[in-house]
């Protein structure tokens, strides 16, 4: 590798290295320890907060990371990925103190860290119930609900289509989000529990039938996420030059030399939430001179936090608002991106307008699978995550897969 | 701009902040950067007969509370371990150099006539102020008969500062061990023995925390430890209480009180002062952060003495005194109660928590439409203080009194108090 690319992998890094045990300590003793504390109730997975940083002020990391895992099993994934500012930080009674919450997500990587350091999980399973369940989907929600019936004592198989576990884990956020193997570490981790097996490059519906599932496993439950991208649907979309941010982040995610991802010097991303940011950022890190992200909308409005639109500035990324893409050109080798007040050449365009759910079998409600207490419209089947309505975060996901497990076990009639 | 100078025991110095004996003033290098620095005055560490003492290895525990360090500090360094011409040539040295600074030296001889005597001459050929004897240290010596060991005996107290009244024409300072059950006691046998004035608190007797992969206490020396000295910003109370108690007690009053114990800023200075001392000396909290922060105990109180319109010392020296009372000289129709101020609240909780779980009940949590709410229960609330003191947010829970129109009634006359004239038979 060239000092050039060695430089420019650098720039993958983790944005943001653990705390060092003194950091964590000042950190945690920050923390008042509220009574009914906002930033339990602000977490999708209910994580008793004030309880863990308790254990690391004390010293009791283990008990620290078994309080964080035991509500979710990915909190080192959502400890680097989770829009704090808008969940628990937001909620913590310092930020109405002072503006300055207490730092929950670092300390939570603090504790999560040490416990996969450790190698082995906080948890033991419950005697084998002999239920066997079929998760699809290998992402958050499945591998979380996957976890679940385990600790209940069921067995899982998780198939997914990819070659992977992690789902956007491992495909799909920022690699300096998740710096090195971490999501296959992480769901390595998550599988020393026992008792879930894995079953890769099997597509729902291709190489697995749902009514096969049906039959053969007690319970199913679909954690499919979105498959599909939305289109712009202007002119000139299908130019050669022109890709989903998905894709991108994808391949550089899984690119061991980053500089193997070529998308020249000018790059025009078009969306405002954090596949937007997450894409334009890694342009610039891997040496676009230009990124200009266009979103249609004014900076209230994107979808990515201030937080995220702030780090993609910093990281030297140029946010248009209310420039909404007409249409897209070719200029001799470039490509034009034409709006109303402008016009900007770029080598590569990235699409970032949205993901959606591609699949079939039980019912949908405005093109997600419908479900009332996670249980869809066939008996049996359960769905969760983001092939289902509601947020869309790695942490919603993590939820409703624990939730889906205890409908599941509920049904199976424990 | 106040003036800061104190007068204590006959001996002027340009403020009231001394370095009380201990490691901090344990030879002429210490010293000369002490009075570089600002302090008005230092007790050189003990000195004691030759040969020296010994030293182990491995002298300090500490208390980390909440991520401060040294809130609690303990040792069992034992007196100076050097010989003794060596020290009494760099007093003799510095106080020739530093002049207008107070040098006290504090000193512990066997408990007979002959040896006091003869480290007394020998002390004030070197132009020393004045002396302080330690009747304080809880370790190592009291075992020998010495220190504490004749601290708490109020008639060897008596005795050996008549001895030293009698061979000195210096001041002679009583310091005083807290590790006794009535600090009077000692503090009236130093006066009886003719003390010019007493200092305290010395060390408390302690173990500071326990090493619990070696299984000793420590600090630690070859996998053992013993009970040490314990002092720093916990300690304050203690000292503060015992301050009073002999400032307060008509047989020892005019008796000078030099305050020792957990002194860490001007705020904690004018406090002791306040309670009746005539001047503070300091060990901990420059040995956690250094000489320099006299600077700040220097212009704090001379700040605050500006803004309360005190020109000098003695205008506010004791001003506290008269409010430290008896438990039954308190007025029970005296009613506060808890006011939370809405608009400072941060939702912490901590305060229901605290009123819910171990105290009266007396705190509603509310939510109204989600959002949390705290709310005293004036009925329910007896004026405790507790909400007051875990709430995190300055004046955001303060104490309110209730006007009442009842007379001012302590135990003493209360219907309830079997010994009161009012004392109604049930």
């Amino acid at each position: 590798m060239s000092d050039s690319a060695g430089l420019i992998n650098a720039n993958f890094a983790d944005a943001h290295p653990v705390l060092t045990s003194a950091q964590a300590v000042v950190a945690a003793n920050r923390c008042y320890f509220c009574y009914d504390a906002p930033c339990v109730e602000a977490c999708p997975t209910g994580i008793d907060v004030p309880g863990f940083i308790r254990g690391i002020a004390t010293g009791n990391i283990a008990g620290a990371a078994k309080t964080i895992l035991q509500e979710n099993i990915f909190g080192g994934a959502c400890a680097r990925v989770c829009p704090t500012e808008i969940l628990c930080e937001r909620a913590c009674v310092r930020t109405a103190e002072m503006g300055k919450p207490v730092e929950i997500g670092a300390l939570q990587r603090v504790a999560t860290d040490w416990q996969m350091a450790q190698g082995v999980q906080p948890f033991t399973r419950a005697p084998a119930t002999g239920k066997h369940i079929a998760v699809i989907g290998a992402g958050p929600a499945g591998l979380s609900c996957a976890h679940a019936l385990s600790l209940r004592g069921h067995e899982a198989t998780v198939f997914d289509a990819k070659p992977k576990p992690g789902g956007l884990n491992e495909y799909g956020i920022a690699a300096y989000k998740m710096a090195g193997d971490f999501a296959a570490r992480e769901v390595e981790f998550l599988l020393s529990i026992g008792g879930i097996k894995m079953q890769y490059e099997k597509r729902l519906g291709e190489t697995i039938l749902l009514a096969d599932l049906r039959d053969r496993f007690d319970a199913v439950f679909l954690a499919l996420g979105l498959a599909g991208v939305n289109r712009l649907r202007i002119a000139g979309e299908e130019l050669s030059g022109v890709r989903d941010a998905v894709d991108f982040i994808a391949e550089l995610r899984q690119a061991a030399d980053k500089t193997s991802v070529k998308i020249g010097p000018r790059v025009v991303v078009i969306g405002g939430g954090n596949t937007a940011i997450d894409a334009a950022t890694q342009a610039k890190l891997l040496g676009a001179e230009e990124v200009t992200m266009l979103y249609r909308r004014g900076p209230e409005h994107m979808s990515a936090t201030k937080d995220e639109q702030e780090w993609a500035q910093t990281n030297g990324v140029n946010i248009r608002f209310w420039a909404a893409p007409l249409r897209i050109e070719q200029t001799g080798s470039a490509l034009e991106v034409v709006t109303e007040q402008n016009v900007f050449t770029a080598d590569t365009v990235l699409k970032a307008v949205g993901q959606v759910f591609v699949g079939e079998g039980p019912a949908l409600e405005s093109g997600r699978i419908k479900v009332e207490g996670y249980q869809t419209s066939l008996p049996g089947v359960f769905a969760g995550g983001d092939c289902t309505h509601g947020m869309d975060l790695t942490v919603h996901a993590v939820q409703d897969g624990k939730m889906a497990a205890r409908a599941i076990d509920k049904f199976l009639g424990f | 701009m106040a003036d800061l100078s104190s007068t204590f025991a006959g001996i002027r110095t340009k403020n009231p902040f001394w370095l009380a004996s201990a490691p901090p003033t344990d030879k002429a290098y210490n010293v000369e950067r002490a009075f570089r620095a600002g302090w008005g005055g230092v007790v050189w560490k003990t000195l004691g007969e030759d040969p020296p003492v010994v030293n182990v290895s491995s002298r300090y525990g500490a208390i980390s509370y909440g991520g401060t360090r040294v809130a609690g500090f303990n040792n069992i360094e034992l007196i100076t371990d050097r010989p003794l011409e060596l020290n009494l040539q760099e007093i003799t040295e510095v106080k020739r150099r530093w002049p207008d600074r107070a040098m006290v030296v504090s000193l512990m001889v066997p408990c007979n006539e002959e040896s006091w005597k003869a480290i007394l001459r020998r002390v004030e050929s070197t132009g020393a102020d004045g002396v302080e004897l330690n009747f304080g240290c809880p370790h190592g010596m009291s075992e020998r008969g010495m220190g504490a060991a004749v601290g708490q005996v109020p008639e060897y107290v008596e005795m050996v500062t008549r001895w030293c009244k009698q061979h000195t024409r210096m001041p002679v300072i009583v310091k005083l061990t807290p590790n006794v059950t009535d600090i009077l006691q000692a503090a009236a046998a130093a006066k009886n023995g003719g003390a010019d004035a007493v200092s305290l608190i010395n060390t408390i007797m302690s173990i500071c925390a326990v090493d619990l992969d070696l299984m000793s206490p420590t600090p630690v020396v070859d996998g053992k430890g013993t009970h040490g000295g314990y002092c720093g910003p916990a300690v304050k109370p203690i000292a503060l209480r015992m301050v009073a108690e002999i400032a307060r007690d008509r047989a020892l009053s005019g008796l000078p009180i030099s305050g020792i114990g957990g002194i860490s800023t001007w705020r904690d200075a004018a406090e002791f002062i306040a309670l009746g001392a005539g001047n503070v000396q300091i060990c901990t909290a420059a040995m956690t952060h250094g000489f320099k922060i006299v600077e700040d105990m220097v212009s704090g109180l001379s700040n605050w003495m500006d803004e309360k319109g005190y020109a000098a010392l003695r205008d506010f020296q004791g001003a506290a005194v008269p409010n430290f009372v008896h438990w039954d000289d308190l007025n029970l129709n005296y009613k506060s109660i808890a006011r939370i101020d809405q608009s400072l609240c941060i939702k912490c909780g901590k305060c229901y928590a605290a009123c819910e779980d171990t105290s009266h009940q007396s705190i509603a949590a509310l939510r109204d439409n989600g959002a949390r709410t705290y709310e005293i229960i004036d009925d329910e609330c007896v004026g405790c203080n507790l909400c007051a003191h875990v709430c995190p947010v300055d004046d955001c829970i303060t104490m309110i009194s209730l006007p009442t129109e009842k007379p001012y009634r302590t135990w003493k006359d209360h219907e309830n108090n079997p010994s009161s004239p009012d004392f109604v038979h049930g």
